[in-house]
């Protein structure tokens, strides 16, 4: 199998995994009192000062959580809620209009049930979140911003935001930032201190973890109005009995992530290119979305693979649309070929839905459908992007004469009533839609 | 072959499904999300179109070990079967949506997308049967029988359909479902339309067609016996619900014998004036000689009358050998061949107009 879905989830690294048993093997709730207990609490805080240390934190900084969406939620909902209590003229937010779900339905939800207005900041063609739009909301309701939160990198094409200015201009205006780091942890340099963020979400599995464990980077002078009420485990911010195993694996998927992160870039880096211009190579008409890696044509010698760190993308994210296609058609032919990859976001039911991040970067909703996201990661290889690159320009074709098919206008001749069977004239079909 | 399975997430299609890729066939499932807002449609067992039916066809899938996908056609059934059966009510005729759905969606809009992505066949869980020249036939189970709403398919979208269901009876089909540890085997069956949550068919219409009161008469006084709040609340043979000012001068009760949307009256009569002995169709999808004997059936599991049919061109018409009441147009009558290997479909068409007179205008010339 060729797995091209590592931004949807990554295998987990043999440490991480080597981890998590050993310490699944032993007992202790880290809130009780004897030994087993303080064993446990000893591998939590171990666990806290490697996190803290790889992504320029302080251990006090660091509440663990159940995952990104718990992360996000926490910062959103939390950071606005203590913000408005110290201020009721507080109640806007500023949010970008490429988030991960786990903050744009947070938002709506501050919307619908707790009075916030939502500012949705617009992101360009190529899925960057302009600083000037952020001067210019943050000056529009100067006084009256609860928070901004924008993402360190989009999930879905890949866009490496220019975090570094936007917090500069919150912290201006003296107004918490939070970012959602999921997709940037381990795959660009990330340091929270140096970042000026308030709050960052990070998530196990995007890295190596194990699911269902992760972290929100919170500032120590930050409030944030707990989510999760009862034992006050994590800060008084979080509630509910560490997950030991799962902290301490991801804790050491988060250290090695980071450790490895150049070496890792330059690999899934050249793969991206590679698979990029083999793309383009088998489908001429195959439109990159997202920031260009590429200068110029493709020259016969590509020369030396690009530092996947050193362009505004994420290493690991390839993310095309093909003009004529569905992606859900797309997806179905390449998984018979034994390839994952991925449309986008699903609703509840399964059914694909375009993209609000394509669509929020002015994309069509054709163009949004028409699109198929390849991501990278630890495990991928040359192969992968060789099955993909073979098995493509059938599946275009196909997923394309599919994209074409209405109610054919009857191609049975009509004849008199005879012993043909045959549909008569008065039953042609409605127009093609 | 490659195989398409259509699973609404019911025992049938599941079963279906599993049959074909037992067979060895290449087999893929797909479920319709035919709801605009799944919220909105029958909940449970009963529906084909909620999240939990998207559930159990992909537990249903699992379990067999096939692909699941879920696509979404939820615009093209509200054009092709909604919507029309909106339209068809204020058109004063009685519509079948499934027939509809069948013609329209799923040996339409699914085959043709599953034919463009290289799938050589559609399986679903009716219960009816393809013989070797790819002839519909009755169920082997005379009660499930669904050749009726399948008689609308042409001979190119039989041609891509797999009907595994047909040699089977109901009881068999669960039975099996069980012994295949499929968690739908005492699903209930579906009932009703999809479509309209609560199963309230008249007060769905009364929200999209509105109230347009209109006037009842007596189908041969022309007398105005009382008024109704909408045509669309009623269908040829119907008895209930008319709340007429006077009772008939015999005491009998009155059926509706003809719906004028053009005057929005409701005509109503005595349960004689109900008997029709001509039946005339349009758009007719015919497989036999242009005139037979046959077995006619006017409405989805309703009575068999034998008749001698006539096709010609963009017109069929039915002289049935006695006279039957409650003939709606809107329905389909489907001609059938009695054989013991199942009843064979010879053709159908959409019921037009009946009328009391045995028609002599056409001259029988074949048999």
């Amino acid at each position: 199998m060729a797995y091209l879905d590592h931004a949807a989830t990554t295998p987990m690294l043999p440490e991480a995994l080597e981890a998590y048993v050993a310490v699944a093997r032993t007992v202790g709730n880290a809130s009780a009192l004897h030994a087993a207990g303080r064993h446990a609490r000893r591998l939590v805080e171990e666990a806290r000062e490697r996190v803290a240390a790889a992504l320029g934190a302080r251990p006090s900084e660091v509440i663990f959580t159940g995952g990104g969406t718990e992360g996000d939620n926490l910062a959103v909902k939390g950071i606005f809620w203590a913000r408005r209590d110290e201020d009721p003229r507080r109640t806007r937010i500023l949010v970008s209009a490429i988030e991960h779900h786990a903050v744009v339905e947070a938002a709506e939800w501050l919307g619908a049930h707790e009075g916030a207005q939502v500012t949705w900041l617009p992101a360009d063609a190529d899925g960057r979140v302009d600083p000037a739009t952020v001067r210019g909301a943050l000056d529009e309701y100067a006084g009256q911003v609860a928070l901004v939160s924008t993402m360190w990198a989009n999930n879905e094409v890949g866009t490496v935001q220019p975090i570094g200015e936007l917090t500069a201009l919150a912290i201006g205006a003296g107004v918490p930032l939070h970012s959602d780091a999921v997709q940037a942890a381990g795959q660009v340099p990330v340091d929270f201190a140096a970042s000026g963020a308030a709050a960052l979400t990070v998530t196990g599995h995007k890295l190596g973890g194990p699911v269902g464990v992760g972290a929100l980077l919170l500032g120590r002078e930050v409030a944030c109005t707990p989510l999760l009420h009862g034992g006050g485990q994590e800060r008084d911010v979080r509630s509910g009995t560490l997950d030991v195993p799962g902290i301490v694996a991801f804790a050491t998927a988060v250290e090695i992530a980071v450790k490895r992160r150049a070496e890792y870039a330059a690999h899934v880096g050249a793969l991206r290119d590679d698979l990029i211009r083999r793309v383009r190579a088998a489908v001429p008409d195959a439109v990159l979305n997202g920031p260009s890696v590429l200068a110029g044509p493709p020259a016969p010698d590509p020369g030396p693979a690009t530092d996947g760190a050193s362009v505004d993308r994420l290493p690991g994210n390839v993310h095309f649309s093909f003009p004529g296609c569905e992606g859900d058609a797309l997806l179905l032919l390449l998984d018979a070929q034994q390839i994952a990859c991925s449309t986008g976001s699903a609703c509840s039911a399964g059914i694909a839905q375009p993209s609000h991040v394509l669509l929020a970067m002015g994309a069509s909703e054709a163009r949004a459908r028409s699109s198929l996201r390849l991501t990278f990661g630890h495990t991928s290889t040359g192969a992968d992007v060789d099955a993909l690159v073979e098995a493509l320009p059938a599946a275009v074709e196909r997923a394309r004469r599919a994209a074409g098919t209405h109610r054919p206008a009857d191609q049975t001749p009509h004849r008199p009533a005879g012993s043909t069977p045959h549909r008569s004239a008065a039953n042609v079909p409605h127009e093609p839609r | 072959m490659r195989v398409l399975a259509a699973m609404s997430g019911g025992v049938d299609s599941a079963v279906a499904a599993a049959r074909v890729a037992a067979a060895g066939h290449d087999v893929t499932g797909v479920h319709l999300a035919l709801a605009r807002n799944p919220q909105t449609y029958r909940s449970g067992a009963r529906g084909c179109c909620t999240l939990e039916d998207a559930r159990d066809a992909r537990r249903a899938a699992d379990v067999i070990g096939i692909p699941f996908y879920v696509w979404d056609m939820a615009d093209r059934f509200h054009e092709d079967v909604v919507d029309d059966f909106v339209a068809e009510y204020a058109a004063g005729r009685t519509p079948n949506p499934c027939l509809r759905c069948n013609e329209k969606i799923k040996f339409a809009a699914l085959l043709d997308r599953a034919l463009a992505l290289g799938f050589d066949a559609v399986v679903t869980g009716h219960h009816a049967r393809l013989d070797g020249q790819g002839r519909l036939r009755r169920s082997v189970d005379a009660a499930k029988d669904q050749s009726y709403v399948l008689a609308v398919l042409t001979p190119d979208q039989l041609a891509h359909s797999i009907f595994p269901l047909g040699d089977s009876t109901k009881a068999e089909v669960r039975r099996e479902a069980a012994a295949r540890g499929l968690t739908v085997a005492e699903k209930p069956d579906s009932n009703d339309i999809c479509f309209i949550a609560n199963g309230d068919t008249q007060g769905w219409l009364r929200e999209r067609l509105g109230e347009a009161p209109g006037d009842i008469v007596d189908g041969r006084t022309g007398e105005v016996l009382g008024r109704h709040s909408g045509a669309y609340r009623f269908t040829i043979g119907q008895r209930k619900g008319l709340r007429l000012e006077r009772p008939a001068p015999d005491g009998q009760p009155r059926y509706v014998l003809s719906i004028t949307p053009v005057s929005n009256t409701v005509t109503v009569g005595c349960a004689a004036d109900l008997e029709v002995s001509t039946v005339y169709g349009e758009r007719p999808l015919w497989y036999a000689p242009s005139s037979v004997h046959a077995q006619v059936q006017l409405r989805a599991h309703g009575e068999v009358v034998p008749a001698v049919l006539t096709v010609d061109g963009a017109r069929l018409v039915a002289r049935l050998e006695r006279p039957i009441r409650g003939v709606a147009p809107g329905q389909a009558i489907v001609a059938y061949q009695p054989d013991p290997g199942g009843d064979i479909v010879l053709g159908s068409a959409v019921i037009s107009h009946a009328t009391r007179e045995v028609d002599t205008a056409m001259e029988v010339t074949g048999a």
